[in-house]
């Protein structure tokens, strides 16, 4: 029985003031927008990890954490004159609403950028949006019910992950090696999912310059997917942003290119080849999947800017939108060797990354007894930042593993950025010694370790239970 | 009407909890019809506490600088009045293992621990010890950094081989962690406003296991319940307790304190006192003050008033 214990309490009890009151309360304050929350938010989650990547964006920060591209050498003056001719020629267009798919101008833009990756489409039949992500959201909106699967890669990108889970949908995410994503594992689970009578509404892919894991899908596996889905009549998502990046290497053909379009719902973005600033995205598919897409961005956002559609239009009307991209391919490339070089140096045998042919990012494997969201606590000490591992799961993996990101800043400060973390991989590699009377050897190596596959990373057929809370509930905030 | 700067964000690792609270107690200090000045804390605090010359400063920051002593020692030099605990109060609420320490020698029941820095291990070779800790303390074991609040880095060990990893992990957040024996119970904190007990808050997580971050700041993740439902004499001896803490830690204007109530025997134990509170829509002190008829305003006026 629980029993008010403030009537049992007699004189010479200590003072309190639960005396001034009179019955149990919850807080109301909460409970007055709780109540009203839709289910979903229950899985739209923040996190220790999302408060510490906030502290990443300090100016005092060396941050390898970031997606971001260099805008920094785009020349101020041609930004200004394509501004100006938009501000001058279009004057009442840029300022207006534009039809929800985006304007011919920049649908012809599209077609000549995903012509240049040999991709050939009708600009009729692409969908622009606001950034890649918009795609994302809008794929989910008219494929996804709460429960429906989503295959994934594991490690996947970690801003789908938000957008999966706003949509409550049950992700299941396949091992990637450095071949890409692991279709026997994927056939394995497809086969064990009809067993059960379940289907994926589509599986989720960036099969080139993979987010974060840097690895990119071989041309065989891009065959076989494509075999697969046709045969088995289920969706892709193709996410595509760096596919122009690449550095090293011969091209391959994209996946929409491969299958014809008919079950490959393809997504590209102006945010890497030229700014995310201009919010510009877009996605080409099959007709009916794209008609209900374009409904659900009429809902979401009417249209996309005119005013970057009408600027990226004049941009590319200038004629140099391949030589930026080249400059861009020739920073990255300079940044990626710098940043894999600085790898070799600083980190030790117990730790493995990838060595990506282009795109923006590298996916670090430390040992399984460090957990890379309790070190980014210690490397923002030192003034450096990168994102957990963890980021990019759904099932609590990842955990020892992290992506940093080589595009957004400078030559010295990604030497000077792994140094730091090499130094706090190293304490800890120390400490761990020392605790289990293992003093490892830290000798720094010459070659970088073997890339992907990563043992933890494959084992997608048996998912380990999710990782028991380690936390507990005492020493409350402040 | 006062002209009051509120000092709020800064490095330390809970930065968005403080600017959360940080905003809150700006907009309350709004209402009360109080000229505010928002400084988020960093290299050119001095200079702009001087520039806005506050007759109060109020310090809505969490953690590391903001709630160990350090900020609170900028303004005593700046002779500018501040909101809660003085220097020496923050010192030892912010260092765990100086604050169970104080309640030791007072008698005040805490949880079993040890605590080492990182030269015990490194140099002295604690680890060889750590048989004989886990043998006293038992599992499942805590292992939390001195310094961290809102639940951070704190780590749980079911077996033996969990704790070279959780040790790893808590040096994450500071050189010195303890290792403390783990209470199976309910979560309890009893706030403190000017030497007087406010009604006891229970928090009870809805869906995770633990009150851990994400339950200390989600809303809808947690379920508080205030005044607790607790049994005969509980509620009292809570209270008993965290004002004992309170004098033992000399604490001044507010303060919260951290209980577990064991669900086997039903004893009460102290984790914890923290100097600054969070004053965020979750947080427990505000939501206390509430159950006394103390609105948040009001609560905010109290501490201004309080401000020394």
């Amino acid at each position: 029985m629980t029993i008010d214990d403030r009537d049992a309490r007699t004189p010479g009890e200590p003072r309190s003031m639960t005396s001034a009151l009179g019955r149990r309360q919850t807080s109301r304050d909460l409970e007055r927008y709780a109540g009203l929350f839709a289910a979903r938010t229950k899985v739209m989650k923040s996190s220790a990890m999302r408060d510490l990547m906030a502290l990443t964006e300090r100016s005092d920060i060396i941050s390898l954490a970031g997606g971001l591209p260099d805008t920094s050498s785009f020349p101020s003056e041609s930004f200004a004159a394509i501004m100006g001719s938009v501000a001058v020629d279009s004057t009442a267009r840029s300022l207006q609403y534009g039809p929800t798919e985006g304007l011919t101008v920049l649908k012809n833009c599209i077609a000549e950028v995903m012509a240049e990756e040999g991709t050939l489409v009708d600009p009729d039949d692409v969908l622009v949006t606001t950034g890649g992500q918009q795609v994302i959201d809008l794929v989910c909106k008219t494929l996804i019910d709460p429960g429906d699967i989503i295959i994934a890669e594991a490690p996947t990108y970690p801003g789908a992950v938000p957008t999966f889970c706003s949509y409550q949908a049950e992700v299941i995410q396949i091992g990637l090696d450095e071949d890409g994503m692991r279709i026997d594992e994927l056939e394995a689970m497809l086969d064990r999912l009809d067993r059960e009578g379940r289907r994926p509404k589509f599986i989720y892919t960036v099969p080139t310059f993979q987010n974060p894991g840097g690895t990119t899908m071989s041309l065989p596996r891009r065959r076989r997917l494509v075999e697969v889905i046709r045969r088995r009549e289920l969706l892709v998502l193709e996410d595509n942003p760096y596919g122009l990046l690449r550095y090293e290497g011969d091209a391959l053909p994209t996946l929409y290119a491969l299958e014809g379009g008919d079950f490959v719902i393809y997504l590209g973005t102006f945010s890497k080849i030229l700014s995310p600033g201009v919010r510009l995205g877009w996605s080409v598919g099959p007709r009916p999947v794209l008609e209900k897409m374009n409904i659900g961005k009429q809902a979401s956002d009417l249209c996309s800017s005119s005013l970057t559609q009408l600027f990226v239009a004049a941009y590319f009307d200038s004629g140099r939108w391949q030589d930026y991209v080249q400059s861009l391919r020739e920073i990255y490339r300079r940044r990626r060797d710098v940043m894999l070089d600085s790898l070799a140096e600083c980190l030790g045998p117990e730790s493995s990354w990838t060595h990506p042919q282009g795109g923006l990012f590298i996916w670090v494997t430390l040992p399984d007894y460090i957990d890379t969201t309790d070190l980014l606590a210690r490397a923002l000490d030192e003034h450096v930042a990168f994102v957990p591992g963890r980021a990019a799961f759904l099932d609590g993996r990842g955990g020892s593993s992290m992506r940093l990101n080589f595009s957004g800043v400078g030559e010295a400060d990604i030497r000077e950025g792994v140094r730091r973390i090499g130094e706090v991989v190293r304490e800890q590699v120390e400490l761990y010694g020392t605790l289990t009377g293992r003093h490892r050897a830290v000798e720094p190596r010459a070659e970088p370790a073997p890339a992907l596959p990563d043992v933890e990373l494959a084992d997608v057929l048996h998912l380990p239970p999710a990782p028991e809370r380690r936390r507990r509930p005492d020493a409350r905030e402040g | 009407m006062t002209r009051v700067a509120v000092l709020k964000g800064g490095r330390s690792l809970e930065r968005q909890v403080s600017l959360k609270s940080g905003a809150r107690v700006q907009d309350a200090l709004h209402r009360l019809g109080h000229d505010v000045v928002a400084i988020d804390v960093g290299h050119d605090l001095v200079r702009r506490l001087r520039d806005a010359a506050p007759e109060v400063a109020f310090v809505a920051l969490h953690g590391r600088d903001g709630e160990d002593g350090t900020v609170q020692e900028l303004l005593e030099a700046l002779a500018i009045p501040y909101t809660g605990s003085g220097v020496s109060a923050c010192i030892r609420c912010a260092d765990k293992v100086i604050a169970k320490h104080h309640m030791l020698d007072a008698g005040i029941p805490t949880p079993d621990f040890f605590a080492f820095n990182e030269t015990a291990f490194k140099e002295l070779g604690a680890a060889d010890a750590l048989p004989a800790i886990e043998a006293r303390l038992g599992f499942p074991l805590v292992v939390k950094p001195a310094g961290q609040g809102s639940a951070l880095g704190i780590k749980f060990a079911a077996a033996a081989k969990d704790v070279p990893g959780a040790l790893v992990a808590t040096f994450s957040y500071g050189d010195k962690v303890l290792l403390e024996r783990h209470v199976r119970g309910r979560d309890l904190a009893v706030s403190v406003l000017d030497g007087e007990a406010l009604p006891v808050v229970e928090a009870v997580p809805t869906e995770e296991e633990f009150y851990d971050f994400e339950a200390r700041y989600e809303i809808g993740r947690t379920q508080f319940v205030c005044p607790a439902e607790l049994r005969e004499g509980l509620t009292a001896r809570a209270q008993e307790l965290a004002l004992q803490v309170w004098e033992v830690l000399g604490c001044r204007a507010f303060a919260r304190i951290d209980l577990m109530l064991s669900t086997d025997g039903g004893e009460l134990t102290v984790l914890e006192a923290n100097a600054i509170p969070g004053m965020t829509d979750t947080s427990l002190l505000p939501m206390a003050a509430d159950a006394a008829g103390i609105g948040f305003d009001a609560l905010i006026q109290r501490i201004v008033d309080l401000a020394a």
